[in-house]
C-alpha cells in the first residue's frame, strides 16, 4: 500500500496537523500502514507509536506548536531506546532492550515526535552498504537491486521510500550523508558535539555524531532545532550547541564562496556523477556564486588515516560486548571459553575484521606508526581545511563517486568500497558540520553535492545549503518522480 | 650468606571519599546488597558515556600537591583495554605516560626509627574501580558492579625504589594514609578495601647495581601485614638465592593466618592493554592559579604539624606523634590551646584520661559548633572549655591531681562546668589549719616519728598519708609534706 503522506515533507506533515487537516494518530498510521519492502526497518512498535501519536495530539489540541510536534521518526537502530530493542544489527545485540533512552531520543519526545521503529544498518554502522547488518538485506528505493548505501541505510531507505518523513542517522566517516546521497535526500551530520552522543552506541567515539535525513533542508534544520542541544551526560557535548537563528527562506547563494578540493574531484570520481557536479557548480556561478579549485594534500590520507583511528576506537568499545551483562551469551566452561565463543559467534565478519585492524594499530610496538601517526595526520588535514574558512564560506565536492551501486557488486573488493569514503571523511577527521544534498540523477539514480562548513558553522551552512537547494531546484526528490 | 639489600616499589590505591561514582551519579558506599547502586554508565551498557566527578579530580590535585608533586597543564584520561567479567566496559579509565598523570615526580619525607627519609613518587593518578566477583553459595560465580566505577587513586613510588626495608614500607603506608585522611580524600580503611597497597618486592646481593627479580604481594590489609609480608618476602627471595636458585616474576597473595605469602599467578609476560586516550572525556586542564589556589588551601598536613607541636610547644616528639596521628584529635589539641591551656597539660589529660575515656565510652572527640564526621559514634561532652578549666583548678591548686581525675571524669559524663563541682570540696592551703594538722598527727603518732628521728626518712609517707586521710584529702599535699618535714626536724 503507498503512502499518499509520503509526498509531504516533514514540514509540510506539521504544517498539515497544526491546521488540523489530520491527526497525529492518523500520521503515524500512514506510514505504519506502508509495506516495508526496503529491508528498511528491524523493529516496529506500532501500538507504542500509536500511544505517542496520541500523546502529541493532545499536545496539538492544548494549542502546543513546537515545529515538528506529531511528525513521527525512524530511528537508526545504534540509537538507545528505552524499551525498544536496540540490536546495531548485530546478533551479539539480540534480545538486548535498554533500560535507557538515548538524549536525542527524551528529546524526541520532548518535542512530540512519535518514534515509528528501530532502522537497519550495517552492524555497528561499520560499513557503507547496509549489507553488513546481521538481520535483512537493505535496498535503494530508487532500484531495489542497490544498495541504499550506508551505514545508515535503514533511515535512508525509510525516508526514501516513503515510510517515514524524517530519520536519524549515525555518521562516522559518512553514514548519513553517503546514504542520503544514494538515495536522494538531505543528510546533515553537525559540527561534532553539537547533538549529544549518550546512548549513540559507540563506533568511533571522537568521529561519531548522530544526525538527520529529511527530503529538504527545511526539515533536517527544523529536526537539527530539536536534536542540537548541550547534555551535561556527555562530556563532548559543546557548552554553545543549540542552533542559533536561521532565514532558509531568504538564503542566496549570491557572493558566496566555494573550495573544491582537487582531491574531491579526482579520477575515483565516476563520470556521470562529476557530469553532475559540474552542471550544479555552473548552476551556482551563475547564480552569483564562487568556486575556486583548491589543493587539500593530506586529503588523499584521509581513508588510510580513517580505517586506523575508526578500528581502533572500535576495538575498545567493542569490548563491552562479553555475554557478561547483556545480550546475546555464548556458554562455555570458563569465562574466557565462553568470551572467545560470544564474540566469535555473535560478531560478524566485518565487525572482526575492524577489531583485529584496531587491536593491531593500538598495540605496543605499534602504537606509534599506527594510532599517533594516524592521530597526526589528522591534525595535519584539520590544519589544511581551517586554514581555508578565512576565504571560503564552505567546501563542496560530490558525496560519493559513484551513485548506488549493485547490491553486492562489491563482495569480492570489499577495500574498494571502503575508498569511497574519501569525501565524507574528512568532515568527522574535524569534527566540521557537512551535509549532502541532491543535486540531481545519473542514468536515473540520485547524485549527491555535498557541502562542508567550519566548526560551529552549522547555522551558516544549513542557510547556504538552502540557497543551493533551491538554485538547483530538484529537491525534494523522491523515486516516483524519477 | 652474603648481605642483601631490598628494594621495595608500592602501589597504592585509595578509594575517593566522593558522594558519587567517578563517572555516573550512583552512590558510594561500602557493602549493600549488590547491583543496586548501578546505572547504565557504570554497568557499561551501551551507549552510556562517562561524566568525570569533578570532586575526584580536586581530591587528586590536593593529594598530588601534599606530595609535591608536578601538575600537568593539561591531563588525559586512557583507556586501559583487557577484559574480566568485573570490568563493565572492557576497559578501565585510568590515566597513563609519565608527564600526563594528575601528579608526578613528587616525594614523601616519612619518619622511621633511623630518622627522616625521602621516598620518591613517580605518579598520582585517577581511575575508576572494578565490580567484584561473588562465588555464590549455590555454586559458580556472580559480579556485583556496586564498587564499580568508584573513584580511585593510584599513588605509585619512584623506580628505582627508596623504601629498603619492612619498616619503612610499613612507614610509608601508614604515613601516606595519615596524609590521606588528613586531606579527607579516603577513609584510609585498609580492612574494607577503600585503601590497598601492592608492594613489589626484590632482594640483591649488597655488591650488585641491578635490582633482582620482583615479586608484587597482594592481600595486605593492615599495616602488620605489609610489615610481615614483605619481611617474609624478603627472607624467602634470600632463602630461594642462597639455595642456588632464582626468584621467579611472580604474583603472590598474603595469608594473614598463616603468615607466608603463596602463589596466586606468574607472570610470563608483560600484558597488553593497548592504551590510548579516552575519546569521550576531554583533558583535564589544570590552570596555574587553580593550582596555586589549591595549594593555598591544603591543610597543615602531618609532619609539619609534628615538628610544630615539638618547636611551638615544647612537646615531647612521642607527644607529638600521639597528638597528630588523626588530624581531629590534632584540630581538639590546638582548640584547647586556643582556649587557654597550657600545651603540656592539656597534652597529658588527652593522652591519658580523656583518651581512656573515649575509648571506654565509644565516643568521639568533637569540637562544640565545628561540624565534624563522627562515623556514627556518639560525640562525647567533653569540650576543649571544659578540659581546660579542669588543668587550670589544679595549676593554681585548688584541687589535688587526684581529685582532678575524680572532676575530669565528672565532667566528661556529665559536661558539667568543673568549677560547679569542686565547691566545698576545693584544696586546703591555709598554713594555721596545715600547721595544726600536722602537730596533731605527730602528737598522735610517737612511734612512726621515733623512727623517722632515727634516721628513717621512709616513713614520711605514712605521716604525710594521715594528714592527708585526716583532711579528707583536701590539703594541699606539697604544703603538708613541708610543714611535716618542717616540724620533724625542728623538734628533734
Amino acid at each position: 500500500m503507498s503512502n499518499k503522506l509520503g509526498q509531504l515533507t516533514a514540514t509540510e506533515i506539521a504544517a498539515a496537523l497544526q491546521r488540523r487537516e489530520m491527526s497525529a494518530r492518523e500520521v503515524a498510521q500512514a506510514f505504519l500502514d506502508v509495506t516495508d519492502t526496503y529491508g528498511a526497518f528491524l523493529h516496529v512498535d506500532a501500538e507504542r507509536t500509536l500511544a505517542e501519536a496520541d500523546a502529541a495530539q493532545a499536545r496539538l489540541d492544548a494549542g502546543e506548536t513546537s515545529p515538528l510536534l506529531g511528525v513521527p521518526v525512524a530511528i537508526k537502530d545504534n540509537i538507545s531506546t528505552q524499551g525498544r530493542p536496540t540490536t546495531c544489527a548485530s546478533r551479539i545485540l539480540e534480545g538486548y532492550i535498554p533500560p535507557y533512552d538515548a538524549t536525542v531520543i527524551s528529546q524526541l519526545h520532548g518535542a512530540g515526535m512519535p518514534l515509528l521503529g528501530k532502522t537497519n544498518l550495517d552492524e555497528f554502522a561499520m560499513g557503507t552498504s547496509t549489507e553488513n547488518s546481521a538481520y535483512a538485506v537493505c535496498k535503494n528505493p530508487w532500484d531495489p537491486t542497490r544498495s541504499p548505501g550506508g551505514s545508515s541505510g535503514g533511515s535512508a531507505a525509510a525516508v526514501s521510500g516513503g515510510l517515514a518523513p524524517i530519520s536519524l542517522g549515525s555518521d562516522t566517516g559518512g553514514s548519513i550523508r553517503q546514504p542520503a546521497a544514494l538515495c536522494g535526500l538531505v543528510g546533515f551530520k553537525p559540527t561534532y558535539g553539537r547533538v549529544s552522543r549518550f546512548g549513540l552506541v559507540a563506533f568511533g567515539s571522537s568521529l561519531d555524531q548522530i544526525g538527520p535525513f529529511g527530503q529538504t533542508v527545511a526539515d533536517v534544520a527544523a529536526i537539527s532545532q530539536v536534536i542540537c542541544q548541550t547534555d551535561g551526560l556527555d562530556n563532548t557535548s559543546l557548552p554553545d550547541a543549540p542552533l542559533g537563528a536561521m532565514d532558509l527562506a531568504n538564503a542566496s547563494v549570491k557572493g558566496k564562496r566555494f573550495a573544491l578540493p582537487r582531491e574531491l574531484m579526482s579520477d575515483a570520481v565516476e563520470a556521470n556523477v562529476r557530469a553532475s557536479i559540474e552542471q550544479a557548480i555552473r548552476t551556482l556561478e551563475a547564480a552569483g556564486a564562487t568556486v575556486d579549485h583548491v589543493d587539500l594534500p593530506s586529503l588523499s590520507l584521509g581513508v588510510s588515516t580513517y580505517y586506523v583511528i575508526a578500528p581502533a576506537e572500535a576495538s575498545s568499545n567493542l569490548g563491552r560486548f562479553d555475554g557478561v551483562r547483556y545480550g546475546a551469551r555464548e556458554e562455555a566452561p570458563g569465562h574466557v571459553e565462553s568470551l572467545m565463543a560470544t564474540r566469535g559467534k555473535k560478531f560478524g565478519h566485518e565487525v572482526k575484521l575492524r577489531i583485529m585492524v584496531g587491536t593491531y594499530a593500538l598495540s605496543a610496538g605499534y602504537y606509534d606508526a599506527y594510532y599517533l601517526r594516524a592521530q597526526q595526520i589528522r591534525g595535519l588535514m584539520v590544519a589544511e581545511i581551517d586554514a581555508l574558512w578565512g576565504e571560503y564560506d564552505a567546501i563542496l565536492s560530490p558525496t560519493s563517486p559513484c551513485v548506488a551501486f549493485p547490491l553486492g557488486g562489491f563482495s569480492h573488493d570489499p577495500m574498494a568500497l571502503k575508498q569511497m569514503d574519501f569525501c565524507t571523511i574528512p568532515a568527522n577527521m574535524g569534527g566540521y558540520p557537512a551535509l549532502s544534498l541532491p543535486c540531481g540523477l545519473a542514468d536515473g539514480l540520485p547524485v549527491g553535492l555535498h557541502l562542508m562548513g567550519p566548526v560551529r558553522g552549522d547555522e551558516r551552512l544549513l542557510e547556504l545549503a538552502a540557497g543551493v537547494e533551491r538554485e538547483l531546484g530538484c529537491a525534494p526528490l523522491r523515486p516516483g518522480l524519477a | 650468606m652474603s648481605e642483601y639489600r631490598l628494594s621495595v616499589g608500592m602501589e597504592v590505591h585509595a578509594e575517593l571519599r566522593t558522594q558519587s561514582k567517578m563517572f555516573c551519579r550512583c552512590q558510594v558506599a561500602f557493602g549493600g546488597e549488590p547491583n543496586t547502586r548501578v546505572c547504565p554508565v557504570c554497568l557499561g551498557l551501551p551507549g552510556a558515556l562517562p561524566v568525570p566527578n569533578r570532586e575526584a579530580i580536586q581530591m587528586v590535585l590536593r593529594t598530588a600537591l601534599a606530595l609535591n608533586c608536578q601538575v600537568p597543564v593539561d591531563s588525559v584520561f586512557h583507556r586501559k583495554n583487557y577484559f574480566y567479567p568485573d570490568l563493565p566496559k572492557g576497559f578501565q579509565v585510568s590515566q597513563y605516560e609519565e608527564t600526563n598523570p594528575i601528579g608526578y615526580h613528587g616525594h614523601l619525607m616519612i619518619h622511621t626509627s633511623k630518622g627522616p627519609k625521602r621516598i620518591g613518587i613517580k605518579r598520582v593518578h585517577l581511575e575508576e574501580d572494578t565490580g567484584k566477583i561473588l562465588h555464590l553459595p549455590g555454586g559458580g560465580s556472580g559480579v556485583d558492579y556496586n564498587r564499580a566505577g568508584v573513584p580511585l587513586m593510584e599513588i605509585v613510588t619512584d623506580f628505582p625504589p627508596d623504601i629498603e626495608s619492612a619498616e619503612e614500607a610499613r612507614e610509608y603506608v601508614a604515613q601516606l594514609r595519615q596524609l590521606l585522611v588528613y586531606l579527607g580524600v579516603c577513609d584510609g580503611k585498609m580492612e574494607e578495601g577503600s585503601l590497598r597497597c601492592e608492594p613489589n618486592i626484590s632482594v640483591r646481593r649488597a655488591d650488585s647495581e641491578t635490582l633482582g627479580t620482583k615479586t608484587e604481594l597482594k592481600n595486605l590489609s593492615s599495616f602488620r601485614n605489609v610489615f610481615l609480608g614483605t619481611e617474609y618476602e624478603r627472607r624467602r627471595q634470600i632463602a630461594v638465592l642462597e639455595t642456588g636458585g632464582t626468584v621467579a616474576q611472580e604474583t603472590r597473595g598474603w595469608n594473614e593466618a598463616t603468615e607466608s605469602s603463596y602463589l596466586m599467578r606468574t607472570k610470563e609476560s608483560e600484558q597488553e592493554y593497548r592504551y590510548f586516550p579516552c575519546p569521550d572525556l576531554v583533558p583535564l586542564h589544570f590552570d596555574r592559579a587553580d593550582v596555586e589556589a589549591a595549594r593555598a588551601a591544603l591543610p597543615e598536613l602531618p609532619l609539619a604539624k609534628l615538628q610544630r607541636y615539638q618547636d611551638e610547644f615544647n612537646l615531647s616528639p612521642q607527644d607529638a606523634q600521639l597528638l597528630t596521628a588523626e588530624r581531629p584529635w590534632a584540630e581538639w589539641f590546638e582548640a584547647a590551646v586556643v582556649a587557654g591551656g597550657d600545651p603540656k597539660a592539656v597534652c597529658n589529660w588527652m593522652n591519658g584520661d580523656f583518651a581512656r575515656l573515649l575509648k571506654e565510652t565509644g565516643q568521639a572527640a568533637v569540637i562544640p559548633g565545628v561540624e565534624s564526621d563522627t562515623e556514627g559514634r556518639e560525640p562525647a561532652r567533653m569540650s576543649p572549655e571544659i578540659l581546660v578549666k579542669v588543668a587550670k583548678l589544679v595549676a593554681d591548686g585548688t584541687i589535688t591531681g587526684k581529685k582532678a581525675k575524680e572532676v575530669f571524669e565528672k565532667a566528661y559524663m556529665t559536661g558539667d562546668d568543673p568549677a560547679s563541682m569542686v565547691e566545698g570540696q576545693t584544696q586546703i592551703s591555709d598554713t594555721d589549719f596545715i600547721r595544726q594538722a600536722v602537730a596533731d598527727v605527730i602528737a598522735e603518732h610517737p612511734d612512726p616519728v621515733a623512727t623517722y628521728r632515727s634516721g628513717k626518712g621512709g616513713v614520711l609517707g605514712f605521716l604525710v598519708g594521715q594528714v592527708m586521710r585526716r583532711t579528707q584529702g583536701r590539703a594541699n599535699p606539697p604544703m603538708v609534706q613541708e610543714e611535716m618535714r618542717r616540724q620533724l626536724d625542728e623538734t628533734s
